[in-house]
């Protein structure tokens, strides 16, 4: 088993080679869906399970997407995904710094038990608290509307706690510096702290946005009206309508992706580096 | 704080600014926490007690409701063979999706730390799906699982020359066909953790590890595992806890069936309590559910101490 480091490229050379073969069945293997969905979005009905690799050759119907896109409306379920989860984004995130500072820069009585209070709630799943809390929606006269599926889910204590670790890695020298200026503590946190956090923004607010984006339990629970759904529901309502058209659900299953593939695109910069660990307790 | 018991120059005005910047930081920390404070209040700490006290009540959407102590709690677990299933079927999903997911994550992660040029395009290829929402990719996928059409089983039996199974309509082969698509959304996001992990190490622990001429084997399981160990668990831990919610697909894909095959906790949770407003029963099964993560999460914790390798 284990065979000795014998240096050389002779043995090397094989080996990468087999190593990028492998690679790249890989990558094939993880895109195939996604190929195979767009090739049969643009056949015709009836050859849609046509497996030859001949038949996609005709596959030039672009206006299954555009049926899709004005049967969904597409357009609408794109555009309410944006609008929550964007407001969904600002609210977590404005909230957990302010929280998050509060634990980590603040001294006041009682803040470890309070801490401690919201790290015990990272282990409580979603599902436990959407029965209640579809009887509050209905109580505020919320079902059915964009409130109902942003502000529920902006308090969570995962982003105060991420906000938490990252104010805590700050040298304490800065605020000290500030404060013997006679600074306040809301002049360090907007204009020595923020600054130095935008990175743990990112990524807060990308996973932030994620959540809202792919969230279906909720919107399923506190949404029936198309007009107001987001995309996951949006295409649920396809489906149950649309029946088993195969080209046409593949046209919409395939325009509910793209907007994930656009996103790693804007941000392959910061993915590309891997999630630092550093505030998520890694240490 | 440790002024007090080391006396230095400064020590005697210390405890004076100690105490005078408490009495400050108390009235200013009520205006930082208070955003988040009410909306943890409102929106965490009330449906969590309330789901608790709705699990001992009868509490029908519409008409009376009535308490009834533990009766639904009993009902769980002598009468609701559904949730039987559902229970075993959760567990099934969590300890083959689990360990598949961290073991492709991992392997990417390290096999692209092997490629200089094109591992960073590479890493956000492989991570797009976790971008994706999964009933897209529940749809998606279902075409690919369609019986004796579907490519799946094309490949299958070009290849081998047998009938591929039923995939989505064969009772044993609903909960893999869930699991395939689980681990192909999900696994991009433990392996972007775990590069960052892999990141982190020092070339000379590698260096060192080719010095005393050990293998590549080796050198993974007695210098990368340890080191990467933190970033591991971690993945583990919430990889774990989510995979106990898992939902989307199974309401999709296979619409918890064939039968009760494919039926999740939160699958029959939310049939109990959107379907048949049982709000009562519902709550119990949720309180079920948060007991068993809570215990899982318990062990993992007290595990780790043995296994998860922190530096300093």
């Amino acid at each position: 088993m284990s065979a000795p480091a014998t240096s050389g490229a002779k043995r090397s050379r094989p080996r990468r080679t087999l190593s990028n073969v492998g690679l790249a069945v890989a990558v094939c293997l993880l895109l195939l869906p996604v190929a195979w969905a767009i090739g049969t979005a643009l056949k015709p009905e009836a050859e849609a399970f046509d497996n030859n690799l001949s038949s996609f050759a005709h596959a030039t119907e672009f206006s299954n997407f555009v049926t899709a896109w004005n049967y969904g409306p597409f357009g609408r379920f794109l555009l309410n995904g944006l609008i929550v989860g964007a407001a969904g984004t600002a609210l977590t995130v404005t909230t957990s710094l302010l929280a998050g500072y509060g634990f980590a820069r603040l001294h006041f009585r009682g803040r470890d038990k309070l801490f401690f209070l919201y790290i015990a709630t990272l282990v409580v799943p979603q599902q436990v608290l959407v029965v209640p809390m579809f009887f509050m929606m209905r109580d505020l006269g919320w079902i059915n509307s964009y409130q109902a599926l942003i502000v529920p889910w902006a308090f969570s204590a995962f982003g105060v706690f991420l906000m938490r670790q990252f104010f805590r890695s700050i040298p304490l020298e800065l605020e000290d510096a500030a404060k013997v200026d006679g600074a306040s503590h809301f002049w360090i946190f907007w204009r020595v702290m923020l600054p130095l956090v935008v990175p743990a923004v990112g990524v807060l607010g990308l996973f932030t946005f994620i959540a809202y984006w792919n969230s279906f339990l909720w919107p399923l629970i506190v949404i029936n009206s198309r007009d107001l759904a987001t995309v996951p529901l949006g295409l649920q309502f396809f489906l149950s309508q649309q029946g088993y058209q195969w080209n046409l659900l593949m046209a919409g299953g395939t325009i509910s992706l793209v907007p994930g593939l656009l996103l790693a695109i804007v941000l392959q910069r910061y993915l590309s580096r891997g999630l630092s660990l550093s505030g998520l307790g890694g240490r | 704080m440790s002024a007090t018991v080391v006396p230095t120059a400064n020590s005697t005005i210390t405890p004076v600014r100690a105490h005078r910047r408490k009495r400050g930081d108390a009235r200013t920390a009520f205006f930082f926490l208070l955003p988040n404070g009410v909306g943890f209040a409102v929106f965490t700490l009330t449906p969590l007690i309330a789901s608790l006290v709705l699990s001992f009540f009868a509490w029908p959407l519409i008409g009376r409701t009535s308490f009834i102590g533990l009766q639904n709690y009993v009902t769980l677990f002598t009468k609701d063979t559904t949730f039987r299933s559902a229970i075993v079927n959760t567990l099934y999903f969590v300890a083959v999706y689990v360990p598949l997911n961290v073991i492709v994550a991992m392997t990417v992660a390290v096999w692209l730390q092997g490629y200089s040029r094109s591992r960073r395009i590479l890493r956000v290829i492989f991570f797009v799906p976790v971008l994706t929402p999964l009933v897209a990719d529940a749809v998606v996928w279902s075409l690919l699982f369609t019986n004796r059409n579907g490519l799946i089983d094309s490949i299958i039996h070009t290849i081998f020359r047998v009938q591929g199974p039923e995939w989505l309509s064969a009772p044993q082969w609903a909960m893999p066909s869930i699991i395939i698509v689980a681990v192909w959304q999900g696994f991009g996001y433990n392996m972007l953790l775990f590069t960052a992990g892999l990141h982190a190490i020092p070339e000379t622990f590698y260096d060192a590890s080719k010095i005393d001429g050990a293998s590549r084997w080796r050198t993974f399981w007695n210098i990368t595992i340890p080191l990467v160990s933190p970033s591991l668990f971690f993945g583990i831990l919430l990889t774990v806890i989510t995979s106990f919610q898992v939902f989307d697909l199974a309401y999709i894909l296979t619409d918890g069936g064939p039968g009760t095959s494919s039926t999740t906790i939160v699958y029959w949770l939310f049939e109990k309590g959107f379907n048949d407003y049982a709000m009562g029963y519902a709550s119990a099964i949720a309180w079920v559910l948060f007991l068993i993560v809570i215990v899982v999460t318990g062990i993992q914790m007290r595990l780790q101490r043995h296994w998860v390798f922190y530096e300093s």
